[in-house]
């Protein structure tokens, strides 16, 4: 009878026992946070096996989150300390404002950092461009992905200009096989980055226009970014029907099916399709407006990874970093990953032909980063997520693109002022 | 309740009783102190911070309440949250809980066979995760799957589909009928309960006088579980004010199109861990719950001073 | 029985299986297509897997590529000790509310249902700095601690309106034996709550298998997941592929449905003994 009782304090005394437990990280292994779960058996399958090839002692565990919990689900983790030894790195203000809090270490002073160019590295450093804080990996580049055998039946050809690019738009439209343009606006950042910062640049001549709206020399207003969200506007008749619902899963699901003709696409999305799209692919770099003689592409400074300055492992961590610096894993990255373009000084071949066209036009038109990542995303409200909702609104018909331009220009004359 | 304590324990020596409480109550409040009031505590103190770039704090008063209810930057969103949330309630209040009470009422109509297959049917949708039901949800009316338009389209109301969950008009709306879809099963279960315990004699006597099962219902049922109705419109209130996890999996942080879904708990996610580019701000964050948590406070004691006129035994 | 009175009851019962069809149909859906090939999912979505369209390979890519065998059993673990630690706590507590007269009663009352209206999420920051210096995090110990105190709350709610109704004679008989509180609470009065078992378990154990959030922030690898947030991680890696994507979402149904089947008469019980009223 006493025995009831005394499994009561037992379970008691269990509880308490419990609270007392202690679980620290083990000296020699090492793990990494990341956004990338989809890259999760590339990184346990070819990048940690080639590393351990190198330092076999090292255990490297991948740890990655869901994309849109990434970053909360790291802060807390950072401010609670139970975050992981290595921190893959969103670019520009997200990781820089990690480094302010002492949570990131300095990176300059590791092996192999000259392998990168000052704009591979701009996107982690400090304003004054001092300090890196994080090892740059790869950049992404927007353009158009599509289905070379909807473009033979339908008898067109890749569009340069913007008017040729509505003529096949138009086409497919008439023809009825496929959706024209695969995009959705349901998630929003696809009317965002696939669209605005995808046909963009070439009306606000790229790094140009960045500068000059980080200097408030130019306005969100001006006509050269109104008219950017003119010619996303201009796309919705040709967007599958429903597309305010339509997912990015959903989008990515519809192309690879083959049922769309051209989709606007993140490189990025290259390794998916490999899996799922049974038809021959192409890419075509972001169409020309009238007019318009140099062309421009978003090549986004994307993904770098740092050390956390809590770390208890930090000797091991910096080894890994260093390795990301060598040729070695720049052709692993780029090779099983295509779509994610190194960063290094050094060329790599990249294998996947989709991947090397987009790549390729590196050498005929200049590069940009997205023009709401560095500094103009600072402040509340916050331009990345005033651009995600604005750009949507523009391709759903339900915001012009003159009230875009000023809801934006607004938004940031509320909290930014440029240097003068 | 004064009149359940029995004599025996009233009369307990002091240092007895003091032994006793602390062995039945101790691990109960230490746990839930410790694990629930203080981190709400904390929570509260930390909305009267603010912190610097380096992650120094420092105090602030009031400021960033002023700031939230003040500053057309943080209160437009703030209200839009809140008037959204008002709406995602009203739904739950017109929709679930009438849905409930007539469901309730058929399940409890005597002689009805497969009640129990029924009952437990009902009631699945709300053993399941919010993730799951979101998600599937998001599958069934999405316009590339076609289910949803291919079953209006078989009972011939094709026209009727729209991509509602990408409508600024309808979003908000159409989340708060896949949650009523979900939650149906606790207003259900507390009402069908509720009404089997009223006694049989009552029902009896009215149906000699010939009332229908209808009007017996109306007249005489309902009156009496007016208690478990009001008691499941408080926890209706309580948990669409917290509500987070369906328009989070479905819509995001940014709750498109242009914040038509954003309710507070979305709000209170995106200001207190950020979103993309927008960092986090456990400050300001600190401040939304608290706000949410007097919003809360305030609803219940509408409820207690309003609709309840007195405490009942212990809850709310 | 009349014709009139066969009518009615036909037409409740075609209410009571339309709605049970609205139910049930969306889950069945998401289960009955996981059987399928991609190509059947997209293209015949309502029709059942045949010959032609059936497949297990979503199921095979589930297993092979998550843990989702540790996550059961780690879901499995947070669940069922935080639920009877839940019930043994909260049964405790509720005993010694309603039980005996001391100052300050009320207050402790009030004290404990601020639970059920503010949900713990909001001290997540606080919540995880503690787990930290207290060396628990990434543990399932952190988990269930979290749970417990989520818990408590509503199911002492419950089991003090049970308690309630346990006869005043039969402690007082007992008290009169000289058989003491705590013998009086553990063989006289705990077995009489096993009705209440389903109705805390409805209330507290669901939401806890279900949470996505405590997971996210508290868990951080493979071997301490719980099938909720595996589940929410698969999702997120394999969203293209929708026949990973349903074989992952039923199969974190499946286990729920069957303990709520199972579960299902005693929480009608326990309702109907006057537990929430």
């Amino acid at each position: 009878m006493r025995r009831t009782f005394k499994a009561a304090m037992g379970a008691e005394l269990a509880a308490l026992a419990l609270l007392a437990g202690l679980a620290s990280a083990q000296a020699g292994s090492l793990k990494i946070e990341s956004w990338r779960n989809d890259d999760a058996d590339i990184w346990n399958s070819k990048i940690i096996p080639a590393f351990n090839k190198h330092y076999p002692d090292i255990k490297i565990e991948f740890a990655p989150s869901a994309p849109k919990e990434y970053n909360a689900a790291l802060n807390a983790r950072l401010d609670g300390g139970t975050a992981g030894d290595l921190i893959t790195c969103r670019p520009f203000d997200a990781s820089l404002a990690l480094y302010q809090k002492r949570q990131l270490d300095a990176v300059d002073g590791l092996k192999g950092m000259d392998n990168f160019s000052d704009v591979a590295k701009a996107a982690w450093q400090t304003d004054d461009g001092k300090t890196t804080f994080c090892v740059p990996i790869a950049s992404v580049i927007a353009g158009f992905i599509y289905n070379k055998e909807a473009f033979a039946k339908v008898g067109v050809s890749e569009p340069k200009t913007l008017d040729e690019f509505h003529a096949v738009l138009e086409k497919f439209k008439k023809d009825g096989t496929y959706v024209p343009l695969v995009m959705g606006t349901a998630d929003q950042w696809e009317a965002a980055t696939m669209g605005f910062q995808n046909v963009g640049p070439d009306y606000w001549k790229g790094e140009v226009g960045r500068a000059n709206l980080i200097a408030g020399k130019e306005k969100l207003t001006d006509p050269q970014y109104v008219a950017a969200f003119k010619e996303i506007a201009s796309w919705a008749p040709y967007l599958g029907s429903g597309f305010q619902a339509q997912t990015y899963a959903d989008s990515q699901n519809l192309f690879s099916l083959g049922k769309g003709a051209i989709y606007a696409a993140g490189s990025w999305d290259i390794s998916t399709f490999r899996g799922q799209a049974k038809f021959a692919m192409g890419a075509f770099p972001p169409p020309q407006p009238a007019g318009t003689t140099d062309c421009y592409i978003s090549d986004h400074t994307d993904i770098a990874m740092g050390v956390n300055a809590a770390s208890k492992n930090k000797e091991d961590a910096k080894k890994f970093l260093e390795w990301l610096t060598t040729p070695e894993f720049a052709t692993i990255y780029a090779n099983s990953l295509p779509g994610f373009f190194p960063l290094a000084k050094t060329p790599v071949k990249v294998d996947d032909d989709v991947a090397a066209t987009m790549v390729g036009w590196r050498q005929t038109c200049k590069s940009t980063i997205r023009n709401s990542y560095q500094i103009l995303s600072r402040g509340t409200p916050n331009l990345e997520n005033e651009l995600w909702n604005v750009s949507a609104q523009v391709v759903n018909g339900k915001l012009t693109p003159d009230a875009a331009g000023k809801q934006l220009q607004d938004g940031l004359d509320k909290w930014y002022k440029p240097a003068k | 309740m004064p009149e359940s304590v029995s004599n025996i324990t009233a009369q307990m020596p002091r240092a007895k009783l003091a032994g006793l409480l602390l062995f039945f109550l101790g691990p109960a409040v230490a746990i839930y102190t410790l694990f629930s009031i203080y981190p709400l505590v904390a929570t509260m103190a930390l909305s009267t911070y603010t912190s610097d770039p380096s992650g120094g704090r420092h105090f602030v008063g009031l400021a960033n309440f002023e700031t939230l209810l003040g500053d057309a930057l943080w209160s437009k969103p703030f209200w839009n949250a809140f008037s959204n949330n008002l709406i995602f309630f009203a739904v739950h209040m017109c929709v679930q809980n009438p849905i409930g009470i007539a469901l309730a009422g058929l399940l409890s109509l005597p002689g009805l066979r497969l009640k129990g297959l029924y009952r437990t049917v009902m009631f699945l949708p709300t053993m399941l995760s919010v993730v799951i039901v979101g998600f599937s949800w998001n599958l069934i009316l999405s316009p590339l799957w076609g289910v949803a338009a291919g079953a209006l389209k078989a009972v011939g109301l094709g026209s009727l589909f729209a991509p509602w969950l990408g409508l600024e008009s309808s979003a908000l709306v159409t989340l708060a009928l896949i949650s009523v879809w979900q939650f149906v099963g606790i207003p259900m279960m507390l009402i069908y309960a509720a009404l089997l315990n009223i006694p049989e004699e009552l029902i009896d006597a009215a149906r000699v006088d010939g009332l229908g099962h209808f009007r017996i219902f109306l007249h005489i049922k309902l009156p009496l579980v007016l208690p478990t109705i009001s008691l499941v419109s408080v926890l209706t209130f309580v948990a669409n004010f917290n509500a987070f996890d369906l328009i989070y999996s479905v819509k995001g942080a940014l709750a498109g199109p242009n914040f038509a879904t954003d309710i507070l708990g979305t709000f209170f996610y995106r200001t207190f861990f950020g979103n993309q580019l927008q960092l986090g701000n456990p400050t300001m964050g600190s401040a939304v719950a608290t706000v949410m948590f007097f919003i809360i406070l305030v609803g219940l004691c509408l409820y207690l001073f309003l609709v309840q006129r007195r405490i009942r035994r212990y809850a709310f | 029985m009349t014709v009139e009175q066969r009518a009615r009851s036909l037409g409740v019962h075609l209410v009571l299986i339309a709605y049970s069809v609205l139910a049930v149909g969306p889950i069945l859906l998401v289960v009955m297509n996981s059987f399928k090939v991609r190509s059947a999912i997209f293209g015949s979505p309502l029709a059942p897997p045949d010959a032609a369209t059936f497949s297990l390979a979503g199921y095979e890519k589930v297993f092979r590529s998550s843990h989702i065998l540790t996550y059961y059993s780690n879901s499995l673990i947070v669940t069922l000790v935080s639920m009877a630690l839940v019930l043994l706590f909260g049964a405790m507590a509720a005993w010694a509310l309603t039980e005996y007269r001391f100052r300050g009663s009320t207050a402790l009352a009030l004290f404990l249902s601020i639970g059920i209206m503010v949900p713990i999420r909001l001290g997540s920051v606080a919540i995880l700095s503690m787990m930290r210096s207290a060396g628990l995090n990434d543990t399932l110990t952190a988990l269930i601690l979290v749970y417990v105190a989520q818990g408590l709350p509503m199911s002492i709610f419950i089991l003090s309106e049970f308690i309630q109704q346990v006869p005043k004679d039969l402690r007082d008989a007992a008290r009169c034996d000289g058989v003491p509180e705590t013998r009086i609470f553990f063989e006289v009065v705990a077995p009489l709550l096993r009705p209440a078992i389903a109705t805390v378990a409805v209330f507290t154990i669901v939401p806890i298998w279900n949470d996505l959030w405590f997971p996210l922030i508290l868990t951080s690898s493979d071997s301490t997941h719980t099938v909720t947030l595996g589940v929410q991680q698969f999702l997120g890696q394999y969203i293209t592929d929708w026949n990973s994507v349903l074989a992952a979402l039923s199969m974190a149904i499946l286990p729920v449905v069957v303990i709520y089947v199972i579960l299902s008469r005693q929480l009608i019980a326990g309702l109907t003994s006057g537990a929430v009223k």
